[in-house]
């Protein structure tokens, strides 16, 4: 029997492993610095957590992986983890208070019928749990433009539309609210189309509603010019185009370049704002959004939130290396010269690595990609620096001194 | 290459039989009740015919173990609805076989969302049952698998059913209420995806087309419908703290149980019922009674559903092999109904044992096909035995004819082991004894409880040592 990887999973290479390691790593540095904690919750999750209206839509719920658990005999199905969002608001809800930043580095569970290796997918995210206004917004959408930044990712597109106001739009429209909840699923699943389709049967729309459903982004401009007249058509949907103004009033004091695009709202039910995606080309990279009914409905109380995740898997995919990973340390082979010296080599190996290099102990005579070899005996001298490309060798009596010759030699 | 296909017995054997008559395939064999697991066509005599429980089918034709098939369309959306990608083409609706899925409650006043409880939905089809739940947004909900008499469960042990019946007023007859209907069925012949693409089936097919009445009208999948207000005739059992619920079985082990309970003097009225009620009444103060599947006890006492319960050791095993931790426990064994579990291979393979049988499967490319009714016994069994890649056909019945084309071993029941030699295979090795066997909550429950069950324990365990 030949063995092979599950279906749809993906093996991680050590190249590979570099690039995901360090987009995490500017993730995790950007997040701290702007105060956000990292917080890690279980894969495993009970599946009611998904499954409350205004959680996951039933498209998404069809593909998760669910199943008993060993003492599952009641019948209620665990998941494994579908989406990063809801754990951390469970995690807030049941063991946290007031103004939360947290963020987190997690893999997510999601069913592809398709052969790509896309069942397992990793993200970054961060909420931002305790504040509801427009600047709360517009620091993570700075927050997450700041990691692409850093990741040196060029052609970053922000898309920008509102759950509040599609909603508002499809009570607009007529529907019933079962209609309303199906269309609002099908518009948050990535069905772009699905607003202009509907207003099509719907002949009582004016033409105040038709710029909405156009599938090109609108100006914010327009929006503000158009604001005085929908609030007399449709006072209902003054609010929600207000709040969704503020916001985008502050990204343009900051200098942040988006489009505006109400119908292509894609994202989770669970959002009730401002709506965000990144994308570059026709690839998504990340989005976010806010969810102020979320916690609420856990029992958390009044709690305004909001957050963003980015896709390490694509992100890691559209930068070669050499674009993401910075200049990796040395490595240095350490190699037992005479017999007797096995804990001076493991103690020098151990100083070289707290010192930023990395050594590995020689066990089989090793060839690799080392700058430098290590030789170390049990009488002196005991080291000897042997460089590789110059074959030039370098004796040293301490740790210290090696570590001293080994920085000449242009390596730490 | 040969033809082959499935053939549905239960239900659907008398007019499938009738249909394929007019079809001219000449099948004697596929009337009787013995011995027709493979009978031959007079007509397509190069084609390979199997007669499976009507719930296997579709697993058989998305397998690609054969080529065609007929059921109903309820156990295709049942696999479908879990598997979409499933190889498996709806090729024509045979218009006879007609009946509903209905989701039920035994009042027309129950609310999809309890307070914060799970919403427990009894079922044959746990995932379309699963699909509805989701599709009704319930936040929280469970879904209990059982092998039968799903009706009996609303309104104590559920609250609600997901029913197969003939037609819409069918429910009134179990005391029920639909809340919405789920899916509008009637039995179809399906291909695989590939053989369908790929096999001459031309002939096979158009002799069911031409035996069929012309279309009628089309079928609709998952119509909601108005609830209406039939009266409830399933009251809830009015039930104290400490009253005991007892779970007795329906099927073929009701004449035992009843001359056991006889023996401890326990006496029930209208068990075994005529008119499928399920839940008797009994003489014993302080005591219910309700009418299920032996296969769904342990499950139902675990859940706090039924205090104890009669069955056997077999489905109490096949609980713990899922759920090792689970509080049900065996009370007393009664001594009757004795089986053995035994592993079974084709008497063909050159294995003689479970040594045996790791050295052949390592030695084979296939993964190892172990078919069971009991499907968490048998999974167990692999892991334990180190069968290494195995993967398990769970099966409704009449496993014997899975060997050997369909599976490569099978953990079964066998009383003499006589019917497993007439299908030609061989045991290699015995699991357990399975006996009938009081099943109760290991749970700590309340001490006037806990000695009323006692108490009944003591007088059966007096009946069985009297025998």
């Amino acid at each position: 029997m030949k063995i092979q990887r599950c279906k749809g999973m993906r093996d991680i290479s050590p190249a590979e492993m570099k690039v995901f390691r360090l987009v995490e790593s500017i993730c995790r540095d950007v997040c701290s610095g702007w105060g956000y904690q990292e917080v890690r919750t279980p894969t495993i999750e009970y599946l009611h957590l998904f499954t409350s209206a205004g959680t996951l839509t039933p498209g998404r719920l069809g593909k998760v992986y669910s199943f008993l658990d060993w003492d599952g005999w009641s019948g209620e199905r665990v998941v494994l983890r579908p989406d990063g969002t809801i754990p951390v608001a469970r995690m807030y809800t049941e063991s946290m208070q007031g103004m939360a930043r947290l963020f987190y580095a997690a893999n997510l569970f999601m069913f592809e019928s398709g052969g790509e290796e896309t069942r397992e997918r990793w993200q970054c995210g961060a909420e931002l749990i305790g504040a509801g206004s427009a600047m709360a917004d517009a620091e993570l959408i700075t927050l997450s433009l700041e990691v692409l930044k850093k990741l040196g990712l060029k052609g970053v597109e922000l898309r920008l539309s509102h759950a509040g106001l599609i909603k508002a739009l499809l009570v607009k429209l007529g529907l019933t609210p079962e209609e309303q909840s199906r269309m609002f699923d099908r518009i948050l699943d990535g069905d772009a189309a699905a607003l202009a389709e509907v207003s099509r049967e719907s002949p009582e729309v004016g033409d105040t509603l038709k710029p909405f459903l156009g599938l090109k982004g609108q100006s914010p401009g327009f929006l503000r010019n158009q604001r005085a007249l929908l609030a007399r058509n449709m006072p209902e949907i003054r609010r929600y185009l207000d709040e969704f103004l503020k916001t985008v009033d502050i990204l343009d004091e900051l200098g942040v370049k988006y489009q505006i695009n109400v119908a292509s709202g894609a994202g989770f039910e669970y959002y009730t704002g401002i709506i965000f995606q990144f994308f570059i080309g026709k690839e998504k990279i990340g989005g976010g959004g806010r969810y102020d009914a979320l916690i609420p409905s856990m029992g958390g109380g009044d709690m305004p939130a909001s957050g963003f995740a980015l896709y390490v898997d694509r992100l890691m995919n559209l930068g070669s290396p050499e674009n993401f990973v910075k200049k990796a340390p040395e490595r240095v082979l350490v190699r037992v010269k005479s017999g007797g010296a096995v804990k001076e080599a493991f103690g020098a190996a151990d100083k070289l690595r707290d010192a930023g290099y990395i050594a590995e102990l020689d066990l089989n005579g090793e060839k690799g990609d080392f700058q430098c070899i290590v030789e170390v005996r049990s009488a002196a001298p005991v080291f000897t620096i042997v460089n590789t490309e110059t074959k030039k060798k370098i004796e040293a009596s301490t740790v210290k001194e090696l570590l001293k010759r080994l920085e000449e030699e242009g390596g730490g | 290459m040969a033809v082959k296909i499935a053939l549905p017995k239960g239900r659907l054997l008398r007019k499938t039989a009738a249909m394929l008559q007019k079809a001219g395939w000449g099948l004697d064999e596929y009337t009787s009740n013995m011995g027709f697991y493979r009978p031959k066509s007079r007509k397509f005599t190069e084609s390979l015919i199997r007669v499976f429980h009507e719930k296997d089918i579709p697993v058989q034709i998305a397998m690609g173990n054969y080529d065609l098939g007929i059921c109903c369309l309820d156990w295709i959306e049942e696999l479908l609805v879990k598997y979409p990608s499933s190889d498996i083409v709806k090729v024509r609706d045979l218009l006879y076989g007609k009946g509903a899925l209905y989701a039920a409650a035994a009042s027309p006043q129950v609310g999809l969302r309890q307070n914060g409880a799970p919403v427990r939905i009894a079922s044959e089809y746990p995932n379309l049952a699963e699909a509805f739940a989701l599709r009704k947004r319930m936040s929280r909900f469970s879904i209990f698998p059982v092998w039968g008499a799903a009706e009996a469960y609303p309104p104590e042990n559920a609250e609600m059913a997901l029913l197969s019946v003939k037609h819409g007023e069918g429910l009134a007859d179990y005391g029920m209420v639909p809340v919405g209907k789920m899916l509008d069925f009637s039995a179809f012949l399906i291909a695989n995806r590939n053989t369908w693409e790929t096999k001459n089936l031309d002939k096979i097919v158009t002799s069911i087309c031409d035996s069929l009445p012309e279309a009628g009208k089309k079928m609709t999948a998952g119509d909601e419908i108005n609830t209406v207000g039939a009266p409830a005739r399933n009251r809830p059992v009015e039930t104290r703290s400490d009253t005991v619920r007892l779970a007795l079985p329906d099927g073929h082990q009701q004449q035992a149980t009843v001359n056991l309970l006889d023996r401890a003097g326990i006496k029930l009225d209208d068990y075994p019922s005529e008119t499928g009620n399920r839940r008797p009444g009994i003489n014993v103060d302080g005591v219910t009674v309700k009418v299920i599947r032996p296969q769904d006890m342990p499950l139902q006492v675990a859940n706090g559903n039924f205090d104890m319960a009669i069955t056997g050791r077999d489905w109490l095993t096949e609980h713990l092999d899922q759920f090792p931790s689970s509080p049900v426990g065996e009370l007393l064994d009664l001594k009757s109904s004795r089986v053995r579990i035994v592993a079974v291979v084709s008497q063909k393979l050159a294995v003689d044992d479970c040594g045996d049988l790791r050295r052949f499967i390592a030695g084979r490319e296939e993964p190892f096909r172990v078919a069971s009714e009991y499907v968490n016994i048998a999974d167990r069994y692999a892991r334990d035995n180190l069968l290494g890649c195995y993967r398990v056909i769970p099966t409704w019945g009449a496993t014997e004819a899975f060997l050997p084309e369909d599976a490569d071993m099978l953990i079964e029941n066998t009383e003499t082991g006589r019917t497993i030699a007439r299908h030609n295979l061989k045991v290699i090795d015995t699991l357990f004894i399975s006996t009938g066997c009081v099943v109760g909550s290991t749970d700590v429950v309340s001490g006037v409880k806990r000695k009323k069950l006692e108490a009944i324990v003591a007088r059966l365990r007096t009946a069985v040592e009297d025998k």
